[in-house]
């Protein structure tokens, strides 16, 4: 058997079966108000994606107007300090600023193709908001992005950004009013207004086939690395690729390729904010049990009673209380392992990049870099961090935070 | 066991098939021991089917107003737990069909072989789950709702076609719980002319399921035109509202559904 198609198969294990699932998690748990437009993309979507329309507005987009292939960046200073070779794989260096515009690109190629003349989302950082706000300019659809209201006063810049790009943004009063309360109210939307609309889901999460389908847009990360590592160090696997995880859109890009590579060590790092036991935390795995939130069996927090429980964590894209179904499978089968690392520790660790190497990070892809000082790296090893977003929406809590 | 296919529910629409009025409530709402108290002056005032909600965290298909009843109710402590304790006496004091509303995952984590025990032992009639897909329950749960005499009743909305109205027909042995608009739940006042050919449209399909129309429905003037095309309406965010601010909950639960009825 060659080694690509055995690659295929083992990558197939932890992808999306037929009926959406991945191992005993996904599905759609979903309202009948919402059945007929996520059965309308789960009949089209891979079709359309697959089609060489799409692939190549796609592929032009991706290369033209949001700057990729983004560098496979040595982090040499970086590299010296936890002697081990480090990588940076600069998502902060696309078009708005983050991975999320990966994502965006792909779902409005695929709704103007579906029809549909109006798009709304959730955000929590306002990355994701802003990356759809600049692709409904760019194609001129309408525009309703929800945020809660506590995010939308910490990522206040992110927040002018979508209203000058000519989005309307609405706040979402309810519950803990972060990331899990903007879903509600986009989803309600959604129920509201059934015809017209697609529905631009940030991350690996949501009814099949949000996950698949986001995950494969967002899949060009590792496909890059895979290329940049061949031309880098003349061979496409490193020894580990590690990213942080909220809802898992950035990690599921950055992992997706090496699926089927079980010699390369996926490690995912969610948010344990004020610590993993102090009942002010995003670490999902370390706290949740398997349940159904926002359209999809997954790993969940929530409280004995199946109430979903608030989480937090000083990142805002990382203040979610589940994660995408597909890492949840890979949690369970041990494909990726999974560790956190609290504010704290995420603070100094983006300040450290600044120091190191001259990039200040996000807050949610300096828990990527926060893992460094806690694993074990060989000297050879070739570690490739995923560098998810850049900094500057953050300096309002790197400023409040101060320790720098 | 018990395997019977017939209950409360497909009695009431054998001998009463128009004008049936369902009326939906949080569990635990305004008080967390308001439960049985509303469920049994709303027999006493006349309507025909109750609906207890199972409040959630985050109820998406749900408005403002569930939302916020939801949230009280747990706020004062309520849960699927709680809910059955109180439901215990429940047919020493109700002889109408009672139907639990609520969404997936508190059910899930109580287990669903003990949720479906314990409404079988309190004399719940049936269950409405919406973010429950019709596939699971097929494959997973209707054997275990059936061992219960459990009846599961599904959503139909404009936008669902004809084929799957079939399908959803053909595995439920209850009514059909029909989704005004495209919308969350809500109190609306008028049912305009889409509504109406939708109402027509699905009327006229011949089902041999019962239909209740639902969402939007928050009056006499409503609940009679909705009627008129099925075999009666739900109300609930009117309901609630009502409760929000109720003083005397017996008499103005008595007045609220003489004049729906009237």
């Amino acid at each position: 058997m060659s080694d690509i198609i055995k690659n295929t198969i083992e990558k197939s294990r932890y992808t999306v079966d037929e009926q959406g699932y991945y191992g005993q998690f996904g599905g759609a748990y979903i309202p009948e108000m919402l059945y007929p437009n996520v059965d309308e993309l789960r009949e089209n979507y891979l079709q359309i994606i697959e089609s060489t329309d799409f692939r190549n507005e796609f592929q032009k987009l991706l290369k033209d107007y949001v700057g990729r292939p983004t560098p496979l960046y040595y982090a040499r200073r970086l590299s010296e300090k936890y002697n081990t070779k480090i990588y940076l794989k600069r998502e902060d260096l696309c078009h708005t600023g983050a991975h999320k515009v990966n994502n965006t690109i792909g779902q409005i190629i695929l709704a103007k193709k579906l029809g549909k003349s109006k798009i709304i989302a959730e955000t929590g950082a306002g990355q994701h908001g802003v990356a759809t706000a600049t692709v409904c300019a760019l194609m001129g659809l309408e525009c309703i992005v929800y945020m809660g209201e506590v995010d939308m006063a910490r990522q206040r810049p992110n927040v002018e950004r979508m209203r000058i790009l000519g989005a309307e943004v609405v706040p979402a009063t309810c519950g803990s009013r972060t990331l899990k309360d903007a879903t509600n109210e986009a989803m309600r939307h959604w129920i509201n207004n059934p015809l017209d609309t697609h529905y631009i889901i940030g991350s690996v999460v949501g009814p099949h086939p949000y996950p698949d389908m986001v995950a494969r847009f967002q899949s060009v990360i590792s496909e890059e690395m895979r290329l940049q590592l061949e031309q880098e160090e003349g061979r496409q696997l490193p020894h580990y690729v590690i990213a942080c995880v909220g809802g898992g859109s950035n990690a599921a890009g950055a992992f997706y390729n090496f699926l089927g590579d079980e010699e390369v060590n996926l490690v995912a790092v969610e948010a344990a904010g004020k610590g993993v036991n102090s009942g002010e935390s995003a670490a999902t795995t370390a706290l949740g049990k398997e349940g159904v939130l926002h359209g999809s069996k997954t790993l969940l927090m929530q409280t004995e009673d199946g109430q979903v429980i608030e989480p937090y964590s000083i990142s805002a894209g990382l203040d979610y209380p589940g994660i995408g179904p597909m890492h949840a499978h890979l949690f369970e089968t041990g494909r990726v392992k999974f560790v956190n690392a609290s504010d704290e520790e995420a603070m100094h660790a983006g300040v450290e990049l600044s120091r190191y190497e001259g990039i200040i990070p996000a807050i949610e892809s300096a828990h990527a870099l926060a893992a460094l000082e806690k694993m074990e790296f060989a000297s050879d090893d070739i570690v490739v961090v995923n560098l998810s977003g850049r900094g500057d929406k953050d300096l309002d809590t790197y400023i409040k935070w101060g320790k720098y | 066991m018990n395997t019977k296919t017939s209950n409360r529910i497909n009695e009431l629409f054998e001998s009463n098939s128009k004008d049936v009025l369902s009326v939906y409530y949080t569990a635990g709402f305004p008080e967390l021991g308001d439960t049985l108290k509303i469920a049994q002056y709303l027999e006493e005032a006349g309507a025909d089917i109750i609906e207890i909600g199972m409040p959630f965290s985050d109820p998406v298909a749900d408005g403002p107003t569930i939302q916020e009843s939801s949230k009280k109710a747990l706020d004062n402590g309520m849960s699927l737990r709680i809910l059955f304790d109180q439901l215990a006496d429940l047919r020493k004091k109700v002889s109408i069909p009672v139907i639990l509303m609520g969404y997936i995952n508190p059910v899930l984590q109580f287990g669903i072989s003990k949720f479906c025990a314990e409404c079988e032992r309190c004399g719940v009639d049936g269950v409405i789950i919406p973010d429950l897909p019709m596939a699971e329950y097929l494959a997973l749960y209707e054997n275990i709702f059936l061992e219960h005499g459990l009846k599961n009743v599904f959503l139909i909305t404009p936008q669902t076609s004809e084929s799957r109205i079939r399908l959803i027909d053909k595995h439920t042995n209850s009514f059909i719980y029909m989704v005004s608009s495209a919308s969350v739940t809500g109190a609306r006042d008028l049912l305009g002319n889409q509504q109406r050919k939708y109402f027509e449209r699905v009327q006229n399909m011949q089902l041999k399921n019962p239909l209740l129309i639902g969402f939007g429905i928050s009056n006499n003037e409503t609940f009679k035109a909705a009627s008129s095309y099925s075999n009666g309406a739900i109300i609930g965010s009117a309901f609630i509202k009502l409760l929000q601010t109720a003083t005397n909950l017996k008499e103005q639960i008595k007045t609220f559904v003489k004049d729906i009825k009237a």
